[in-house]
């Protein structure tokens, strides 16, 4: 008796669990009603004016939560403060991932923290997504399977301005200023990458410095010394500051490309001197509040009603909060993609298969692609030259790649 | 040292011991840390506490221990256990070093100098001459050790067990150390060092050897803070490490071995639990569980545990007394 009915018992059981199996998978931190997402970000410390970046993206998530959530499920931001200390992201990755059980990591921001969890992230298969840094090393597939960076990365970046210098101007004897380091180096490859090396005789002369040094003055003048007519400005912003008005005080009258790391106009150009700053050109992928060209953009107001609502202690000029939003709406589209699957494998393959993101946040014609083999999501940068007052942006979108 | 004594160290041992088993990975990760910081701390105490010489850069001597352990594994192989001896080795000298010119500064001209000390490493570690060996900014990855001989162990917990044994060596070497001629030496100098010259001691010899073997502590516990963190940065010895250790050794007790430990716990536990408490303000939250700390135990929570126990035992006695006395008719 009790024998026959076990096919029925098994064919039950199977009806039961199948249809569950196929359509719903999770791995730790994801359940019918939340999905939990780890992070660390520096609330104290010195480079605590980055914190913002996490407080944005909090907010944002508790809007989406408001909403309905993704497919129904809330999500649960946990954030830890890491003092830019990489022990502590250490510690606090450890926390998120085996004690509170996070799904994945998202946003911890600074490449030395970044660097401290790579090979922990890698080795335990926990997705560590859109990290906010822009060293190239995060774009390795192959090597490190579960890190992605977001921002174009310094290679990219470097490799534009190559591209530019030589649309617009073929013969030009070029300087190049570079903070000796990880990330003036990246910045110095991916533009000699970009020159190509048949045209590498274009660089007539480089200077280096050491963030201990107090000036870059001396550099700056022998450089000038090589007779460039265009000067490559890798620099941190209290050193592009100096550059900008050591090149002005000599009367040097160069093509002046400033990196993106020192783009801002309060805490690069107004010390170096408005004045002096005009011509200045550098990249950006994100909408600035202040440009009057977004004055009426329905991506902006959107984003301002946002700070309003859900961060009103934040500055909404503030370019990091822009950026956090930004960021965060990537995140979410990864989710939305992921359905009811979320295994951490499934949320590295989804976010490796964003196919043309349009954020009306981004610059118009700048789409986040990323695929297996491609894990740098954000390429293309559109040029600004700076007028006195304000960016101008100028010419179409650039892209690094072809 | 007294037989109670010695059943309850034996009994806090076999807690310490049974202890990775009762807990997660990352707690053990969380206590394996503890036990680094308070090896750092006696170094500390050693200066500090038993000396009198105030030192506001020890994390100096923490980061150099850890990028002697580091560069030893990353660059030359060196098997993880044999950096420990190599980074005390290479601390102790140079703490010994800086020890001979800081013998004619007291106070806080002393305070002011292991302050520059603690500022200048972390930038002198970014040098590009030495970047080959120290990976500049970018700093090194190394790997964890895996327990070895197929110990049924997790990484972690075999780094705990290896941390314990390091922290249970150097804690009797400190007390052999303390308690006896070297020790009293010591205090004398902190209490009044003519008064100690006139007895005889080699003050300068003392002093210097008193900075030696801090910062071979300090260093030692730095090798295994890169061995359990597994990476080691500028940005990770900048000098507020200097001053959560000067908090550690005040909060645990000054001149205490055992207030080592619980400065340890305090400053690897609070800062978290000020972050849960208020992510906009945590390093308020400290503070005021600083101030609050020093008012009800301005002898450190070592000076607290004794007076406890000092009242306890003279409550004891007088029970007794009255129990004799009640008994006697």
């Amino acid at each position: 008796m009790k024998l026959r009915l076990i096919p029925v018992a098994a064919l039950l059981a199977a009806a039961l669990a199948f249809p569950a199996a196929a359509q719903k998978k999770y791995d730790p931190g994801a359940s019918d009603s939340e999905i939990k997402i780890g992070n660390t970000n520096p609330y104290s410390g010195p480079a605590s004016a980055y914190g913002t970046i996490g407080k944005s993206i909090a907010a944002y998530f508790r809007m989406l939560n408001e909403q309905g959530g993704i497919n129904g499920r809330k999500i649960n931001f946990v954030s830890y403060d890491d003092s830019y200390s990489p022990p502590k992201t250490v510690e606090m990755t450890r926390k998120l991932v085996e004690q509170d059980q996070v799904l994945f990591m998202f946003q911890p921001l600074g490449t030395p923290s970044n660097t401290a969890i790579h090979k922990y992230m890698n080795l335990k298969k926990v997705p560590q997504l859109f990290v906010a840094t822009g060293a190239t090393k995060w774009n390795d597939p192959k090597g490190f399977p579960w890190t992605m960076g977001w921002q174009p990365n310094y290679q990219d970046e470097g490799k534009i301005y190559a591209r530019h210098i030589l649309e617009t101007k073929p013969n030009a004897k070029i300087a190049v200023l570079y903070q000796n380091d990880d990330y003036g180096k990246d910045y110095l490859k991916g533009f000699k990458d970009g020159l190509g090396a048949k045209n590498a005789k274009m660089i007539v002369a480089e200077a280096s410095y050491e963030v201990s040094e107090p000036t870059v003055d001396s550099q700056i003048v022998q450089l000038k010394a090589s007779g460039a007519d265009v000067l490559f400005n890798i620099a941190t912003p209290k050193f592009a500051a100096q550059a900008i008005r050591k090149v002005y005080d000599l009367g040097w009258k160069p093509v002046h490309y400033v990196n993106n790391v020192s783009a801002s106009i309060g805490s690069v150009l107004t010390p170096a001197g408005l004045d002096k700053s005009v011509g200045v050109i550098t990249t950006s992928y994100l909408k600035d509040v202040l440009d009057p060209e977004w004055a009426n953009d329905p991506g902006v107001n959107k984003f301002k009603e946002f700070m309003k609502k859900y961060y009103p202690d934040g500055n909404v000029v503030d370019s990091s909060n822009i950026f956090g939003y930004t960021v965060a709406r990537t995140m979410e589209q990864v989710l939305r993609q992921c359905g009811d699957n979320l295994t951490r494998a499934n949320v590295m393959k989804q976010a490796a298969s964003i196919k043309n993101l349009k954020l009306d946040t981004l610059i118009p014609g700048i789409e986040i692609n990323t695929g297996p083999q491609d894990y740098a999501p954000i390429q293309a940068v559109q040029l600004q030259r700076f007028n006195g007052q304000r960016y101008e942006r100028f010419g179409k979108v650039l892209s690094s790649e072809h | 040292m007294t037989r109670k004594n010695l059943v309850l160290l034996l009994v806090l041992l076999a807690v310490a011991c049974v202890l990775p088993f009762l807990v997660t990975d990352y707690r053990t990760f969380q206590f394996t840390l503890v036990l680094i910081y308070a090896i750092a701390l006696l170094g500390l105490n050693i200066l500090t506490g038993y000396n009198g010489q105030i030192s506001l850069g020890h994390g100096a001597f923490y980061a150099i221990g850890a990028y002697a352990a580091a560069i030893l594994m990353d660059k030359f192989g060196v098997p993880y256990w044999l950096t420990i001896p190599a980074a005390g080795a290479v601390c102790l000298v140079a703490g010994f070093l800086f020890g001979l010119p800081a013998l004619r500064l007291e106070g806080l001209y002393l305070a002011l100098a292991t302050f520059a000390l603690g500022v200048t490493v972390p930038q002198l570690l970014k040098y590009h001459h030495v970047e080959q060996w120290t990976g500049g900014v970018q700093g090194i990855v190394i790997a964890k050790p895996e327990a070895p001989f197929g110990l049924p162990l997790s990484a972690d917990q075999w780094l705990y067990y290896f941390t314990l044994a390091i922290t249970v060596v150097m804690f009797l070497f400190g007390w052999n150390l303390l308690r006896g001629r070297v020790g009293r030496a010591l205090v004398a100098i902190r209490d009044h060092h003519i008064a100690a010259e006139a007895m005889g001691i080699n003050n300068a010899l003392y002093k210097s050897l008193a900075f030696g073997v801090s910062a071979m502590y300090t260093g030692i516990a730095g090798a295994l803070g890169a061995i359990a963190v597994q990476f080691v940065a500028p940005d990770s010895f900048n000098v507020f490490l200097s001053i959560v250790f000067l908090v550690g050794i005040v909060v645990g007790g000054l001149a205490s071995i055992s207030g080592a430990i619980y400065g340890a716990l305090f400053i690897q536990f609070i800062p978290n639990f000020a972050d849960e408490i208020s992510k906009a303000a945590p390093w308020a939250i400290f503070g005021v569980l600083m101030i609050g700390f020093v008012y009800l135990m301005p002898t450190g929570v070592a000076g607290a545990i004794r007076m406890l126990r000092a009242r306890w035992a003279a409550r004891q006695t007088v029970s007794m007394k009255v129990k004799l006395k009640e008994e006697t008719p």
